[in-house]
């Protein structure tokens, strides 16, 4: 009993700070704008946000939103998993440029991946010829062009410490490659794959900017149907009604998932293959790696040669503008002080959501002892994926209306910043962590624990060592949201201090030839930024790590 | 313990590039020596006339601007028992009603410049709004590409849906862009209550939309960044003055398809420094100013007397009868509006 009870008071513990982060900054302005929808003129009024749901042109925005999303998911897992066998089990000249290279889209601002991606599908551009200029088959490639990243790296480094062993063993009992993937990898990466295809179906149905200019404005999803609801009809009843209707969506996801990601014994033996040359049988991965590279590769290019065209010749005109302030003053402050604002707000919301990050996972995969413990710990693990899902203008308004009263008077906080990038970056660095910390087996700590360690020392010579490359991957992934975050933090930016993506929107908005040419070479700084970014902290190894 | 280097590298490198410490809190300096402006994300002003206004005033001014006209609107709207600052600028014309009729602004009966009564809101009679500025959202030609093609231009609303026209007009959307929504109004105005049949039209005649102005000008735009492949666009009066190159503009607006956009200044209902609120209408109004709007925000003076740059005076062309519709009006509609234009233009 009293080992019962110091139990639940450690749960407790370690999920109070993150649990009162999520309740300040998402869940109180949530339902602090949700209920504005409810309580019209001061009184409980649910019957108008009812009614809205019965609207058609809401079915067709929800349909839309699903199917679309769905599409979109698959896809990315489809071209993911065999380029992430390629980048993360395989070793080749070039293969850690690529990596960092490929999680690059996942932080351009939309907008200019929209001009980049209209520049070559559009009616003059070269690849006019296939129509796709506003067809949802090209809101689908650019939902895939996002969030493949995802995929590869949340699947590669579940794939790198896998250990080898099981698979090798299966060959040598006579089983062919595909059958030892289906019967030996596949299960064992399961918790991942599901992991990450439900963190990228969150992104594809709260997608805005790709929506919006690949569509054409045919098609209008969840997402940017809230926006016009709220920014601009302020139909509040209507808003809330599909906020609500987002918040369903993400607890039915996050059941589904759950289920599958499930398995008996999640005990892995971890350890760091050695990795092997390519060999004739990777064509299906080099096949994957190659689609991925053409289909991230062609709009980076397309924004590149942009970049270095001013008055109709190659130069770098555009890249020197950067230190200045636009023509005709389009910015207040020269881009490059943007980009250090943006590199000082992404290590605050890295930091940020490693922490909270960190003691989620924890809490979460420890071995529960009863039914409900075990209950408690999947409905955090659930709670903490709900940035994801919702909406930024939901929280960004919430955010103005809520947080403005001591204690919490937070709106003109620096803070708010990062804080609401972390939020969104939680998720994926939970479901990094989540699927490894899940995975080590808890003999181990017992062993350690019966050895003398105290809990401190267990987790550090047991779990940090397992944790180190998902723990490194995880900070990346925080980086590069922050980095590329715009919904949220347009809302909350200051204009003395803008981030790269507000910068950016700002000059593409503005007209004159040199701010567009700007705009572009703007985007390419930053997606230089965070290669560079991405591949010191892939430097950033232990090499004993899983010897142990 | 291996770990214990990189970990320790790491957090020193975080707490080197942190903002953390720097977080100045808001109760540094009490409300009374400030002034909180409110505004859009294309708010800008010269950092030497923001300067120049602390100078003579003696408030210290903080700029908060996001999101466009239309979020702006909603957000005062939202947090009117709780302003978010002092003093608001950049809700228009076809948001001033909401605004107004939520109760967010305060009176003020600012001294206006010359020629800049024009300007001001039907119908806001105890003047809560001062005009600032204005804009007229026109069709933009590329004259360069007729003079080519041996086409002459279209003129008017109704060339635009002239089969000698197909598929050369870009505009962006109307639920989703500041100027689609003003075009919209256009053809309320022109057409009555049978403009979703000129919409209709329209479409069949192969106008292409995009999300918003970027789009349609950077993107498909003959004279725009990318170089597109359509001659006809809709964009602002002021457009033709960017488009200059040896002394001549190679666009111009087509003044008979304008509706013009004009921008308000008020106090905010419960500000905090009512004061140095009312300073901030007054200087957004001084000649300083005024002659700064063109370079700095793409837009006109309300001031007639006010300078323009050489490109603006000699290529600008302003309207002299745009098309206008009644803000309450719009105020009533917009909803029905947008989704009846939904509805014709995505058949």
């Amino acid at each position: 009993m009293g080992s019962g009870m110091k139990r639940a008071l450690t749960l407790v513990a370690l999920a109070a700070v993150p649990l009162a982060v999520l309740g300040v900054f998402f869940v109180l302005p949530v339902s602090g704008m949700v209920g504005e929808g409810f309580w019209v003129d001061g009184g409980f009024d649910p019957g108008a946000v009812l009614e809205v749901l019965g609207r058609p042109r809401v079915h067709r925005v929800i349909w839309f939103t699903v199917w679309s999303s769905v599409l979109g998911t698959t896809f990315a897992v489809l071209l993911g998993l065999p380029a992430a066998h390629l980048l993360y089990r395989r070793e080749f000249l070039g293969r850690r440029v690529l990596r960092a290279l490929l999680l690059v889209p996942f932080v351009l601002p939309t907008v200019v991946v929209g001009v980049a991606f209209r520049e070559l599908i559009g009616e003059s551009g070269p690849l006019g010829f296939l129509g796709l200029d506003g067809s949802a088959a090209a809101i689908i490639a650019g939902l895939v062009f996002f969030n493949v990243a995802v995929v590869i790296r949340a699947v590669g480094a579940s794939w790198e410490s896998l250990d080898p062993r099981p698979a090798e063993a299966a060959a040598a009992l006579g089983a062919g490659p595909a059958h030892v993937f289906r019967t030996v990898t596949l299960p064992a990466l399961r918790p991942a794959i599901v992991s990450a295809a439900s963190v990228v179906f969150l992104f594809c149905a709260t997608a805005f900017g790709v929506v919006l200019t690949l569509g054409g404005l045919r098609y209008s999803s969840v997402e940017t149907e809230i926006y016009l609801l709220t920014t601009n009809l302020l139909d509040l009843q209507a808003a809330a009604a599909l906020s609500i209707v987002q918040l369903l969506a993400i607890t039915a996801l996050l059941v589904v998932t759950g289920r599958l990601r499930a398995v008996p014994d999640p005990s892995l033996a971890r350890s760091t293959a050695r990795h092997r040359r390519l060999s004739r049988g990777d064509w299906p991965g080099l096949l994957a790696a190659g689609l991925v590279v053409v289909l991230v590769g062609t709009p980076l290019a397309a924004l590149v040669v942009g970049s270095l065209r001013a008055d109709d010749t190659w130069s770098i005109a555009n890249y020197r503008a950067l230190s200045g302030e636009g023509s005709h003053q389009a910015l207040l402050v020269p881009v490059t002080d943007a980009l250090v604002t943006s590199l000082r707000t992404a290590v605050d919301a890295t930091w940020m959501s490693l922490s909270l990050g960190l003691l989620v996972a924890i809490v979460v995969t420890r071995r529960s002892r009863s039914r409900s413990e075990r209950r408690v710990r999947g409905l955090l693990d659930g709670l903490f994926m709900l940035p994801l899902g919702v909406s930024a203008v939901t929280l960004g308004f919430g955010f103005l209306i809520t947080l403005d009263q001591p204690p919490l008077d937070f709106r003109d906080s620096l803070l708010l910043v990062p804080i609401a990038q972390a939020l969104v970056a939680l998720p994926l660095v939970v479901r990094t962590l989540v699927p490894v910390l899940g995975g080590v087996d808890d003999r181990q700590r017992q062993a350690a624990a019966s050895l003398g360690a105290g809990p401190v020392r267990a987790f550090m010579t047991v779990d940090l060592p397992a944790m180190w490359k998902p723990l490194l991957a995880a900070a990346g992934f925080a980086f590069a949201v922050s980095l590329g975050e715009f919904g949220a933090t347009s809302f909350l930016a200051r204009d003395d201090h803008p981030t790269m993506p507000i910068v950016i929107f700002r000059l593409i908005g503005h007209p004159g030839a040199m701010n567009y040419g700007m705009a572009l070479a703007a985007s390419v700084v930053l997606a230089a930024t965070t290669a560079v970014v991405m591949l010191l902290v892939e430097r950033l190894r232990v090499p004993s790590v899983g010897s142990f | 313990m291996r770990l214990a280097a990189p970990i320790l590298a790491i957090v020193l490198a975080a707490s080197a590039c942190s903002a953390v410490g720097e977080d100045s809190s808001p109760g540094d300096e009490t409300a009374s020596d400030r002034v909180v402006l409110v505004t859009h994300e294309s708010f800008v002003l010269p950092k030497k006339l923001e300067k120049q206004f602390e100078e003579e005033s003696g408030y210290d001014l903080v700029v908060r601007g996001s999101g466009d006209a239309g979020a702006l609107t909603n957000k005062l709207v939202l947090t009117k028992d709780d302003p978010l600052g002092d003093v608001a600028f950049g809700v228009d014309n076809t948001f001033a009603s909401r605004a107004l009729d939520a109760g967010v602004f305060a009176p003020y009966d600012a001294e206006l410049p010359v020629g800049a009564d024009a300007y001001e809101l039907a119908g806001d009679d105890d003047h809560r709004l001062t005009p600032i500025d204005n804009a007229s959202v026109c069709v933009n030609v590329d004259d360069t590409w007729f003079a080519d093609h041996d086409l002459a231009p279209p003129t008017t609303l109704d060339d635009l849906a002239d089969p000698a026209y197909k598929d050369l007009f870009v505009l962006p959307g109307a639920a989703t862009s500041s100027p689609g929504m003003a075009f919209l109004l256009t053809t309320v105005a022109a057409y009555g209550d049978a403009w979703p049949d000129y919409w209709t039209k329209l479409m069949a005649n192969g106008a292409k939309l995009t999300a918003g102005w970027s789009d349609a000008y950077e993107v498909d735009f003959t004279q725009g960044g990318g170089q597109g492949d359509r001659p006809i666009v809709l964009s602002y009066d002021s457009s033709p003055a960017f488009t200059v190159a040896d002394g001549k503009t190679s666009t111009s607006a087509l003044l008979d398809t304008c509706f013009r956009q004009v921008e308000y200044a008020g106090v905010l209902d419960g500000a905090a420094n009512p004061d140095g609120a009312e300073a901030l209408v007054d200087f957004l109004l001084s000649p300083d100013v005024q002659a700064a709007l063109p370079e700095s925000m793409y837009v006109f003076p309300v001031a007639s007397d006010a300078p323009l740059p050489k490109d603006w005076a000699e290529f600008a062309k302003q309207p002299t009868t745009p098309y206008a519709v009644d803000p309450a009006s719009i105020s009533e509609h917009r909803d029905d509006w947008l989704r009846e234009w939904s509805d014709v233009t995505s058949r």
